[in-house]
């Protein structure tokens, strides 16, 4: 049986179409989500795009974060429910409070489109178990606020328990503190991730096929359930 | 009629690299007098009349949750005459 993953289109959406396809492509099915609407179509995991929700407007996924939609997936993740965020769609989870932190202006206030390297860190989560824990990846990163910044104390606590998913490898593109390109809620369902996996899941139109994984590892994990 | 201002800033502790930038910028043209700059944002609200405690308290509320984050920022409510 194929499962069926949500995708949700914000007012300045980007990614949605490159998100639903890389979910077709591995193995899901893609089920395009509305942010005026509180219905999740009885999807069993969701995945927040790229883009920018609202214009970005006050601040990135400020205003995203109280789309009716965002109800719903707010409640369902505190029972577990899968949800990937992408770029704009991890900072509509730190507005949200589903992760910790937020992501602020890159340290050199340019925008940056690359192919960066990361190392995953943490293959417990539900978007990361396909991958073997240290393994490095290149999947491209297009953001101008993706400095990923959290208190001390906030901070200890996430790298205490594993909760970084992934860092920057070789290159330090936006100022994160230690480097942190994604990190996961304490139950693994939630994982917030600025580069994007669903750019990279064929070798003609990407640096690798290296972000396939993050959709295959749910859509694994979803059968073991 | 009153004007509700809300000044939004980051918590010291984060990085503000526009204000840097503008740090940066200053003695270029020549102003020499600035240790360092923070940027930040302020919200201009009018209502009619003078504002009820109860307009102020759900000004509070939409400081702290949408005007601001907690996480990164901190906020100030004044109001103008």
């Amino acid at each position: 049986m194929s499962f069926r993953v949500g995708v949700v289109t914000f007012p300045g959406s980007l990614d949605d179409r490159d998100a639903a396809r890389a979910v077709e492509m591995a193995g899901g099915i893609a089920v395009p989500l509305f942010h005026a609407s509180d219905d999740l179509k009885e999807v069993q995991a969701v995945v927040l795009p790229g883009g920018f929700s609202y214009g970005d407007y006050l601040r990135c996924g400020a205003i995203a974060r109280f789309a009716p939609i965002m109800n719903s997936i707010v409640t369902a993740a505190s029972h577990g429910f899968p949800v990937l965020g992408i770029c704009n769609g991890f900072q509509v989870l730190c507005e949200s409070h589903l992760l910790p932190g937020a992501l602020t202006r890159n340290s050199n206030l340019h925008f940056l489109c690359r192919d960066q390297k990361l190392k995953i860190e943490n293959t417990n989560t539900v978007w990361t178990s396909g991958f073997k824990p240290g393994q490095e990846i290149v999947i491209p990163l297009k953001n101008g606020e993706g400095s990923f910044q959290c208190d001390d104390e906030t901070l200890k606590i996430l790298e205490s328990e594993g909760r970084v998913i992934a860092r920057y490898v070789d290159f330090d593109p936006n100022g994160s503190r230690n480097l942190i390109a994604g990190i996961s809620n304490e139950r693994g369902n939630v994982v917030g991730l600025m580069p994007h996996p669903e750019h990279a899941i064929e070798s003609l139109m990407g640096p690798s096929t290296d972000g396939l994984t993050f959709f295959t590892s749910a859509l694994q994990q979803l059968v073991g359930r | 009629m009153a004007k509700i201002i809300v000044e939004v800033m980051l918590k010291p502790e984060i990085l503000d690299p526009q204000g840097q930038a503008v740090a940066s910028a200053l003695p270029r043209l020549g102003f020499t007098f600035a240790k360092s700059v923070r940027q930040g944002k302020r919200f201009e609200i009018e209502v009619d009349g003078d504002p009820t405690p109860a307009q102020m308290a759900e000004v509070e509320k939409a400081a702290e949750t949408l005007l601001s984050n907690p996480v990164i920022e901190t906020y100030v409510v004044k109001v103008e005459k």
